[in-house]
């Protein structure tokens, strides 16, 4: 295979830092999502104002 | 399964991420192993040409392209709604599209000079239009990013950058377009699909990455959403509680002037 440390390298950066902000993403949320009360996380309930009106 | 109370993910979520998870090793399939290198001979001298086993970088970078193009047309679409309606969710809506937007557009910008050195002789061309312009988008939305981390009021910050949005959304147009205005002034092609004249598995394998890393930006949109609204009700919660401290407090210091009075009197 030609050019194998081009495509390693644009594979491996390019999925690393999804990898990685998906991960910062999650993990602050579950941060969050401890200090709020449930009836504020609208996609756990069928009631939540989404203030799209 | 995750606790219900701890974290940004729903079934819907979970089933999505499992999914996408799934295409990508899918897509490295078909990506490294499936597709054929792009080689061609020319047609009077017979020597190969082509891009060789770098095109393989393409099933990644032109949907990761098109992508970036959705999420910041999506935020300037959230952020001009917003202006008008002025819902929090349209507010939250235009922060992660951009920030999720800003992510992608920054790894085009990293893949596309990845592939642009074996490709074309060079990491980076500071005289191409396209590559200039999609450099300012990314600086323009950067930009927004750092806005919105300004200490103001969320209102007043949320509006100047939904303005800022809509300013820096008119540089998409030029990206999409520098190829054919300034067609001198340019590495790339006119038309990529044309250019290369796909192949069916090649093809496919390019359509997969779209619909792959369309998904890995809906499941990104959708947590980030979440911790965007999470960042809003907790902020309002705490409003609410110091309120609701305060009043106990006064509450507190009448009961006591009361009966100090009442003490006082016999």
């Amino acid at each position: 295979m030609t050019h194998l440390g081009y495509l390693v390298a644009g594979w491996g950066i390019a999925l690393f830092v999804l990898g990685m902000y998906g991960y910062r993403i999650v993990r602050r949320g579950r941060l969050l999502a401890a200090s709020v009360p449930e009836d504020q996380q609208r996609w756990l309930t069928s009631s939540g104002d989404d203030g799209s009106g | 399964m995750a606790d219900r109370n701890t974290s940004t993910s729903s079934s819907g979520s979970r089933l999505l991420g499992v999914t996408t998870l799934v295409g990508l090793v899918g897509l490295l399939l078909f990506a490294f192993v499936l597709t054929e290198p792009d080689v061609r001979l020319h047609p009077t001298t017979g020597e190969e040409f082509g891009q060789f086993d770098a095109v393989r970088l393409l099933y990644l970078h032109v949907p990761m392209a098109v992508l970036t193009y959705v999420a910041f047309l999506t935020c300037a679409v959230a952020s001009a709604t917003y202006l008008v309606k002025r819902g929090p969710w349209w507010d939250v809506t235009a922060h992660a599209s951009a920030e999720v937007g800003t992510v992608f557009c920054g790894l085009v910008l990293v893949t596309g000079s990845i592939w642009g050195r074996p490709v074309w002789n060079t990491w980076w061309e500071w005289g191409d239009v396209r590559l200039m312009t999609t450099l300012v988008l990314f600086l323009l939305f950067t930009g927004y990013l750092a806005l919105r981390r300004t200490a103001a009021d969320p209102q007043r910050q949320a509006r100047r950058a939904a303005i800022v949005a809509l300013v820096a959304v008119l540089d998409i147009p030029l990206i999409n377009r520098s190829v054919e205005w300034w067609e001198n002034r340019t590495l790339h092609q006119q038309s990529t699909l044309a250019e290369l004249k796909i192949e069916d598995l090649t093809l496919f394998t390019l359509m997969l990455g779209f619909v792959v890393f369309g998904m890995v930006f809906a499941w990104l949109m959708l947590h980030r959403f979440r911790v965007g609204w999470l960042e809003q009700a907790l902020a309002r919660y705490e409003v609410e509680t110091a309120i609701a401290e305060r009043h106990a407090e006064i509450e507190t210091l009448d009961l006591d002037a009361a009966v100090g009075e009442t003490g006082g009197g016999t």
